[in-house]
Parts: C-alpha cells; sequence; structure tokens
C-alpha cells in the first residue's frame, strides 16, 4: 500500500499528530480536564467553519477559536475548566454556531464531514509541514511548563505556596491543549479527537506508574493506533476515523483488564486498587 | 527569634476577618498545636503564613521578615481534599514532583533527590510508597506521604494541617512522634492543627486556640479554660478534665467530637480554590 503517495502522507501526518496527541494527552488525563479538552474541539468546530465563511483555511480557524477558549478558560479560573455543566453548555453553543456558519456558506458544506470526523487520506504535503511546524511549537511550548505543571496538577496547594503561578501554568497549558486539539482534529475530526488524546494515554496510565514511561507508552500507543488504523482501513474499506476510535477503545479496555505489572508490589495487594 | 510573629495583624477572606487585630508571637523551636471550631481561620492562618494571603492591617512577620511564597524554610502538609481517582502515580514521582517544582522546564530526578525521598519515606514508616501508585494508596497512606514531604529539605518551620486526618490511632502516634523528633532534634518549629487536643497534650508546648476572629496563644492550663474558649466559640464551654484527658464540652456535648465528624463536609475556611 506505500505505493501509493496519500498513503504515506497519511502515514506522516498522523505519526506527528499521535505523538503531540498522546504526550499531551496524558496531562489531560493526570489533570482530569479530558472533557476540557473536548470543549475545545468542538468550539473548534466553530472556528473551522467560520473561517471557512471568510475564505481562510479551515485550520487557521480551528486553532483561533480554540486558542481564544483555550486561554479564555485558563484565565476565568484554573477551576472552570473542570465545570462539566458550563463547559458543556459552551460546547453545545460551539456546535450551534458551526452549523449556522455552515447554513451561510453552503459550498462548505461538503468540508463538513472532514471537520467532524477527519479526512487523514487528504493530506498532502503543505498540510504535514504546517502539523509539523505545529507538532515542534506544542512540544517545545509543553517542555517549558511540564515540571511546574505537574507540580501544579499534583499538588495544586502546596505547588501554590511554593510560588507556582497557577493560573499562568493552567492557561498556558489548555492553549497547548489548543493547538494539540487543532493538530489532531485534522487527522481524527473534531468529534473523535478523544480515540487520540484521552484513550493512548488512560490506557498509558493503567499499565505504567512511572511518568516518563507513561509518556513514551502514551506516544507509542496513540502511534500504533493511528498506523494500524489507516493500515486497517486501506484494507477494508472502512473510514480511517472509525479504525482508529475502535482501536483507541480496544487499547483502553485492554490495559483496564491488564494485571497491575511494574507497580513493584504483589498481585494479592492488588485487590486493594478498586476500593 | 521569633519563628512566626502576628503584630495587630487583621487577615481577611473575602468580606470576613478571620483574624482581627490579632497579636501573638511564636518562639523558634516551639511545637504549637493549633486548635479552634471549622471555619475559625486554623488554615487561612497557614496560608497567611506562606504568604499566599497578606494581613489587611497590622504585621506579620516569619523569622523576623514579612512572608513570601516560596520560603524554602518552610514545609507545609495542605489539608487534601481532592485526589483524582484516576491517578495513577506512584508515591515517588509525587513526592518528586515538588523538588524544584516551581522551576521552569523538563522535570527531573537525580539519584541525589531519589536517595533523600526514600529516606525521608523511611522516617515515616512508608518506604513502601514509593513504587505505589497514589490511587492504591488509602486515605491515611497519603497522608504519610504529605508527612514526608513536608518535612523535606530541612525546614525550620512545619505547618501541618490536619495531618492527622484519616489515620488510624497507632498512625497518628507515630505522626506526631516523627514531627516531635524533628521538633526536638533539629529545633523545628511547628504549628499542628488539630481537632483532638488529647493525642497532642503530651507533646506540645503551648495551644494557638483559634474562634471568632481571635487568636489566643498560651499554655494548656491558661487557654483551655471555661471563660477563654467561651469566648472564643461564643457559646458557654465547660471544659472537664479527667484522668489526663481534657474534654471541651458546649450544652453536655464534646465540640472537638462533634467538629471532627463534620471534618469532610465542611473543613476550615480557606480551601476553595480561587
Amino acid at each position: 500500500m506505500f505505493q501509493y503517495d496519500f498513503i504515506i502522507n497519511a502515514f506522516a501526518a498522523a505519526g506527528i499528530v499521535a505523538a503531540v496527541s498522546g504526550i499531551v494527552g496524558y496531562f489531560l488525563v493526570m489533570r482530569g480536564q479530558t472533557f476540557a479538552g473536548h470543549a475545545l474541539s468542538h468550539i473548534g468546530f466553530a472556528g473551522a467553519t467560520g473561517a471557512g465563511l471568510i475564505g481562510l483555511a479551515p485550520i487557521w480557524g480551528l486553532i483561533g477559536f480554540t486558542l481564544a477558549a483555550g486561554i479564555a478558560m485558563g484565565l476565568l479560573s484554573e477551576r472552570i475548566s473542570n465545570r462539566d455543566i458550563a463547559i458543556g453548555v459552551v460546547l453545545a453553543l460551539a456546535l450551534g454556531f458551526g452549523l449556522l456558519f455552515l447554513h451561510y456558506y453552503t459550498s462548505f458544506a461538503t468540508q463538513a464531514t472532514a471537520l467532524l470526523f477527519g479526512n487523514v487520506l487528504a493530506v498532502d504535503h503543505g498540510m504535514i509541514a504546517t502539523l509539523a511546524v505545529l507538532g515542534l511549537i506544542t512540544f517545545v511550548a509543553l517542555a517549558a511548563i511540564m515540571r511546574p505543571l505537574i507540580f501544579a496538577s499534583l499538588q495544586p496547594e502546596l505547588a501554590e505556596a511554593k510560588g507556582v503561578p497557577l493560573r499562568f501554568v493552567s492557561t498556558a497549558f489548555l492553549a497547548v491543549v489548543a493547538l494539540a486539539v487543532s493538530e489532531c482534529a485534522q487527522i481524527v475530526g473534531v468529534l473523535l479527537v478523544f480515540t487520540l488524546m484521552v484513550g493512548p494515554p488512560a490506557a498509558a496510565q493503567r499499565l505504567t506508574t512511572g511518568l516518563w514511561s507513561g509518556l513514551a507508552v502514551a506516544a507509542l500507543l496513540a502511534l500504533g493506533e493511528a498506523w494500524l488504523g489507516i493500515t486497517a482501513a486501506y484494507y477494508t474499506d472502512w473510514p480511517v476515523s472509525f479504525c482508529i476510535a475502535a482501536l483507541s477503545a480496544l487499547g483502553y479496555f485492554v490495559a483496564l483488564g491488564a494485571p497491575g505489572w511494574r507497580q513493584g508490589r504483589p498481585p494479592a495487594d492488588h485487590a486493594n486498587e478498586t476500593a | 527569634m521569633n519563628a512566626v510573629e502576628l503584630d495587630h495583624a487583621t487577615i481577611e477572606l473575602g468580606a470576613r476577618a478571620v483574624l482581627a487585630d490579632a497579636s501573638f508571637a511564636i518562639r523558634s523551636g516551639e511545637f504549637i498545636g493549633v486548635l479552634g471550631p471549622n471555619g475559625a481561620g486554623k488554615t487561612t492562618l497557614m496560608r497567611a503564613i506562606l504568604g499566599l494571603l497578606p494581613p489587611s492591617a497590622g504585621a506579620l512577620r516569619v523569622f523576623g521578615q514579612a512572608p513570601h511564597r516560596g520560603n524554602p524554610q518552610i514545609g507545609y502538609l495542605p489539608q487534601v481534599r481532592t485526589v483524582l481517582p484516576d491517578l495513577r502515580v506512584r508515591g515517588l514521582d509525587f513526592i518528586g514532583s515538588s523538588l524544584n517544582g516551581e522551576r521552569w522546564g523538563l522535570p527531573s530526578l537525580g539519584p541525589a533527590d531519589r536517595d533523600m525521598i526514600e529516606k525521608t519515606l523511611a522516617a515515616v514508616g512508608a518506604r513502601d510508597l514509593a513504587e505505589r501508585p497514589l490511587s492504591a494508596m488509602s486515605g491515611g497512606e497519603r497522608q504519610r506521604l504529605l508527612l514526608a514531604q513536608a518535612l523535606m529539605g530541612s525546614p525550620k518551620l512545619l505547618l501541618l494541617d490536619e495531618p492527622l486526618i484519616s489515620l488510624d490511632a497507632r498512625r497518628q502516634e507515630v505522626a506526631i512522634d516523627v514531627v516531635r523528633k524533628a521538633c526536638r532534634e533539629r529545633g523545628v518549629t511547628v504549628l499542628f492543627s488539630a481537632h483532638e487536643l488529647n493525642q497532642l497534650l503530651g507533646t506540645l508546648d503551648r495551644v494557638l486556640y483559634l474562634g471568632n476572629g481571635r487568636a489566643v496563644l498560651g499554655t494548656v492550663e491558661e487557654v483551655i479554660t471555661a471563660p477563654v474558649l467561651s469566648r472564643l466559640y461564643g457559646t458557654d464551654i465547660h471544659v472537664v478534665r479527667t484522668d489526663g484527658h481534657i474534654f471541651v464540652m458546649s450544652r453536655g456535648r464534646d465540640v472537638e467530637g462533634s467538629a471532627h465528624q463534620h471534618d469532610h463536609d465542611h473543613g476550615d475556611q480557606g480551601h476553595h480554590h480561587h
């Protein structure tokens, strides 16, 4: 299948995005902010369709809206990103606006499915370059805040006392998430960003308790699921995003049932875990 | 030198004065039991000492200086309310996150850091927690982890906010003993907040009792008396001393006992995130 350029492009784009999604998603899961990530992608849908309305490429609308929303969430309060109801209302409103923009720019409607569910097989070289640059920016920004981010995520009260600027860290992190969501949406669509940003990191958290091993497993799982998904889609002719979503769910549920290896304690003790 | 000194200090939380015009001085090396009804401001006082809440009037000094965030002389055990149920981070990484956690860049945990963490864990009898994920720990195990963390880096002042919560009686004694050792052997000043006075009776030097916007610092004999506590609680309080134990009663009920039951629902003022 690698005789086709579109497959090679799809592998390259999915590879970049999977690594970004798995690693950024690991912190999203650690902070219990997965729903905020989901909301950002829906807000991005409004941005993408709005960009179409004024003649811009959808990805810039996605990035613009998710970044603005992520920063706003972070600034309003470090806790609002955990408020399910407020986020749910904004999420629904954003999807509504996306629909409104589509309504006024009907020729764009053909792209709606690609935005909602992704279209990795249509990725071109320009998009790969864009994704690579965005991915690099995402990694550099995440690396810069990683240490205080972990401290603030695990022990906010103590981190605040030790001088970590909680609001800045959480705002910067949501900006990083916004970039990652925008990239992820290019591969699996705004509705399915969970498949790469939450499924693999959540599975990784079940499989290992170390930080670096967790990040590595999350990135590798996302990469494996994305590439396997494309391969499966090639041979079955099913939608790529379905295949990735199915593999992501499979990976998570297998990890849930996996014995707690690498935890340095006897299996007998393991029963406490669900208590 | 005084470790903590309040000079006509007023500390406000929102519009409410948690402490109004309070003056007292905690000497270096003292073990202070911090007591008082829920909402009396035990946590708020600690947050003020940490530099998170500047007094709106008067002065607050920590080792002679104005409080400032990130003071390396202070070890802090916050009263933790929420731990994410799926947080599968092992104890070592959890504690490790606090080592220079305020610096930018990538996290790193050198062999020397690991060594220090493991030694500190061993000191509180929690060595086995290093490799266990947080989500698999009981409340008491997490509490021991936090106590070990507060002791790291040789602080000169320990602020322990309800460190005995969710520990069983034996673990409570171990925890008090560890803190007492740090206090006596290394001259560490300790502010130890608790709901129950009796466990601390043999250990504490003086009691800081908060209530009704006031603070009274003194020996147990001076502070745990009906007139003083009635003033702090704003209601008639009786103090019953029996067999080496002290019971603080209001209308026939033990106020400390009932306060403890409510702890997980309400807790002190000042926890609310902002």
